[in-house]
C-alpha cells in the first residue's frame, strides 16, 4: 500500500520565486512531494502551472529560493540533469514520435544494442519485446504490437507509454503536465488508472490539470496556484468539489461578483443586471 | 522474424517508392521494349542514379531529421573546380586536389549546420544563401586563377580507376560501385546502428528528442557536413572522369536529389522515410529521364512525365503513411 505518511519528502521546493525581467510569475512557492503520494497542482490558465512545471523540470532556474531533492539543495541547470535526478516530465501530447515504432521511440537515445565493436546493431526484438512489457506492467493489455507507429496509438495510450518509459527507466518523481486535457472521458480515465499505478509503485506524482474530477480522482494532497503564488493547499477529503473550484476560479472575485449581482437585483425589483454592452 | 506479411510490408517507408519503381519499369517494358535493361541501356540510367543517389541519400538523411540543404547545387561544381584548378591548372599532385576538394566539402557543410543550430533561420534559406555564395565563389575565383570558366585536368596514377573511370569492359562508371557501396553502409548506420534512430525522433521532434539525450546540435552538423562533402565528392569524380570542370553546371542536382528523396518515401516535415526508399527513387527518377530516349515518345514531355511522377508519388506515400499509422495486427493483415 501507499508508503508511510511521514516518509521524507523526495522533491522539495522552498520559497521559490520566478520572474522574467520585471514580471513576476511564481511567489514564495513551497511544495514538497513524498514517494507513494500524489500531488495535485490546480490551477486556470495563466496561475503560472507551467512556469512552475519548467522550475521542477530544469528548463528554468527560481529567481530566488531552493529546489531540494531528498533533503539536499541541488540545482537542475538543463532538462537533462532533472532526468538523471531521476525528474521524469510527461507532456500533453505525450512528447513521443508519431512516425517512430513502439520500441524505437521507448528508447530513444538509450537504444540496445547487439553484436560487438564497430558492427553492433539496433536489437529490434530486445527493444520491442521490454517496451510492451513496461507498457502492459502498467495495465495496458491492448498494445501488442511494438512495430506499430505511436502514431497510430490513442492519445490515452500515447500518454500511459510516455508514462511506461519514464518509470521504465527510473524515474522517482513523475511530472504529469495535463495528461487528461485533450482526452475523452474513457481515455482519461485509463491515464488515472496507469497514475495510481506509478503511485502504488512508490513514485512521487506531481499532477498538474484543471479537471477537479480528474484530480480528485487520484490525489493525495492538492495545492491551488492563483496568479502565481498558492492560494491553498490541503489534503484529500478536507474540501469539496465545489470548494475546489470556487477557489480555482478566483475565490474571493467570484464571491463578490455574486453579491454584487444580489445587492443589484434586490435594488432594481429583482431584475439582474442587463449584460455589459 | 513472422510478421512479414502484406500489411506489414505495405507499411514500410520505401513500399510505395518500390510499387513506382515497378510501375515505371512496366511502363517503359511496354512502349520502349527491354532495351533499357540491356547492359548498354542499363548503363544509360545508372550513371544517372549514381551520380544522383550518392547526393539524394544523405540530402534525404537531412530531410527526415527536419532540415534542407540545396547548397548542394554549387557544391558539385565547386569539388569539381577545386580539383581542376590544384590538379589541372597548377599541376599539383591529384591527391592534394582530392583532399582539398572535400575539406571545402567539409567546410561548407559546419558553415551550413552551424548557421541553421545558431540562427534558427530555416534551412532552405541559410543553404539558398550559400548556393548563392559558393556559387559566386567558384566563377569568381576560377575566372580570377585561371581567365577561364572551364579548366582541363589529366589524372594519372591510381586516382584515375579509383574515382572517375569505366569498368566492367568499359561501360560502367566506377561511380556506380561507389554508389551501391555508400548505400549498403546508409542502410547500416541509419536502419541497424542506433544512430539512425537519433535521426528519425530528431525529425519528429526535436525538442523531445534533445531532453532525451540526443545530442541535436552535433547531429545536424554532421548531417550537413556529409551532404555537402558528398556533393564535393561528386562533382571531383566528374572532374576526373570527364578531365575537365565547368563553373556552370550542378543545378539541376538540386530538384533532382529533391524529387528522388520525396519519391522515395520521405516525409517533407521530417521523421519519416528509408534509404532503399531513397534508392528506388533515385532509380525511378534514372529511368524516366533515360528511358525516354528508348520510346518512340518526344523526349521533350519527359519534364511532364517526372512532374506527374512526382505528384502521384507523393499521394501515394501519404496514403501509405495513413495505412501505416493505422495500421494494427488484428485488422491490418489481410
Amino acid at each position: 500500500m501507499a508508503a508511510p505518511i511521514l516518509a521524507p519528502p523526495i522533491l522539495a521546493l522552498r520559497g521559490v520565486n520566478k520572474s522574467f525581467g520585471p514580471v513576476d510569475v511564481l511567489h514564495d512557492i513551497t511544495l514538497e512531494v513524498r514517494p507513494g503520494e500524489v500531488l495535485c497542482l490546480l490551477g486556470d490558465n495563466g496561475a503560472g502551472k507551467s512556469t512552475l512545471i519548467k522550475i521542477m523540470s530544469g528548463v528554468h532556474q527560481p529567481s530566488t529560493g531552493q529546489i531540494e531533492l531528498d533533503g539536499q539543495p541541488v540545482t537542475l541547470p538543463t532538462p537533462r540533469a532533472a532526468q538523471e535526478a531521476g525528474i521524469s516530465t510527461v507532456h500533453q501530447f505525450g512528447g513521443t514520435f508519431p512516425l517512430m515504432s513502439i520500441g524505437r521511440s521507448f528508447f530513444v537515445g538509450v537504444e540496445p544494442t547487439k553484436g560487438w565493436g564497430p558492427f553492433k546493431v539496433y536489437d529490434r526484438k530486445t527493444a520491442n519485446g521490454v517496451a510492451l512489457k513496461a507498457v502492459q506492467d502498467m495495465g495496458i493489455t491492448r498494445i501488442t504490437d511494438g512495430d506499430r507507429l505511436v502514431g497510430g496509438l490513442s492519445g490515452g495510450e500515447r500518454q500511459s507509454l510516455s508514462i511506461a518509459r519514464a518509470v521504465h527507466f527510473g524515474a522517482r518523481v513523475l511530472i504529469l503536465d495535463e495528461p487528461t486535457a485533450a482526452l475523452g472521458v474513457k481515455q482519461a480515465t485509463h491515464v488515472l488508472r496507469i497514475v495510481n499505478e506509478a503511485k502504488r509503485r512508490g513514485l512521487a506524482v506531481i499532477f498538474i490539470t484543471h479537471q477537479v474530477m480528474h484530480a480528485m480522482a487520484v490525489g493525495d494532497h492538492f495545492a491551488v496556484l492563483i496568479r502565481g503564488a498558492i492560494a491553498a493547499d490541503f489534503k484529500k477529503g478536507e474540501k469539496t468539489r465545489e470548494e475546489i473550484t470556487d477557489l480555482m476560479a478566483g475565490g474571493a472575485s467570484m464571491a463578490s461578483l455574486e453579491a454584487e449581482i444580489e445587492g443589484y437585483m434586490a435594488s432594481h425589483g429583482g431584475h439582474p443586471p442587463p449584460p455589459a454592452e | 522474424m513472422s510478421s512479414i506479411s502484406l500489411g506489414g510490408l505495405l507499411r514500410r517507408p520505401e513500399a510505395g517508392a518500390a510499387l513506382g519503381l515497378i510501375a515505371v519499369l512496366i511502363f517503359f517494358a511496354i512502349f520502349g521494349g527491354l532495351t533499357f535493361l540491356k547492359p548498354a541501356g542499363m548503363a544509360s540510367w545508372l550513371h544517372v542514379a549514381a551520380n544522383l543517389g550518392v547526393i539524394a541519400i544523405p540530402l534525404g538523411l537531412l530531410m527526415i531529421a527536419g532540415e534542407l540543404d540545396i547548397s548542394v547545387g554549387a557544391m558539385v561544381p565547386f569539388g569539381a573546380m577545386t580539383v581542376a584548378v590544384i590538379s589541372g591548372h597548377y599541376g599539383l599532385p591529384i591527391w592534394l586536389g582530392i583532399a582539398v576538394a572535400l575539406t571545402f566539402g567539409v567546410v561548407v557543410g559546419l558553415v551550413n549546420g552551424f548557421l541553421v543550430i545558431k540562427t534558427a533561420v530555416p534551412s532552405l534559406i541559410v543553404t539558398l544563401g550559400s548556393l548563392f555564395a559558393v556559387q559566386g565563389i567558384v566563377l569568381g575565383l576560377t575566372v580570377l586563377i585561371t581567365r577561364s570558366t572551364s579548366v582541363a585536368l589529366t589524372t594519372e596514377g591510381p586516382a584515375k580507376p579509383i574515382f572517375g573511370d569505366f569498368v566492367a569492359g568499359g561501360q560502367l562508371q566506377v561511380m556506380v560501385l561507389w554508389w551501391l557501396a555508400l548505400t549498403a553502409l546508409y542502410i547500416f548506420f541509419v536502419h541497424f546502428s542506433p544512430f539512425g534512430n537519433w535521426i528519425f525522433a530528431m525529425g519528429g521532434d526535436k525538442v523531445s528528442a534533445r531532453n532525451a539525450g540526443i545530442p541535436t546540435d552535433r547531429l545536424t552538423m554532421i548531417l550537413f557536413v556529409l551532404s555537402s562533402t558528398s556533393a564535393a565528392f561528386v562533382g571531383m569524380c566528374q572532374a576526373i572522369l570527364y578531365n575537365s570542370a565547368q563553373v556552370a553546371g550542378g543545378q539541376s542536382f538540386i530538384f533532382n536529389s529533391i524529387i528522388a528523396v520525396v519519391v522515395g518515401g520521405v516525409l517533407l516535415t521530417g521523421g519519416f522515410g528509408s534509404v532503399a526508399g531513397i534508392f528506388f527513387g533515385t532509380i525511378t527518377f534514372a529511368v524516366v529521364t533515360q528511358g525516354i530516349y528508348y520510346i518512340d515518345f518526344d523526349r521533350n514531355w519527359s519534364s511532364l512525365i517526372i512532374g506527374v511522377l512526382l505528384l502521384g508519388a507523393v499521394l501515394m506515400n501519404n496514403t501509405f503513411r495513413k495505412m501505416a499509422l493505422s495500421y494494427s495486427p488484428k485488422k491490418g493483415a489481410k
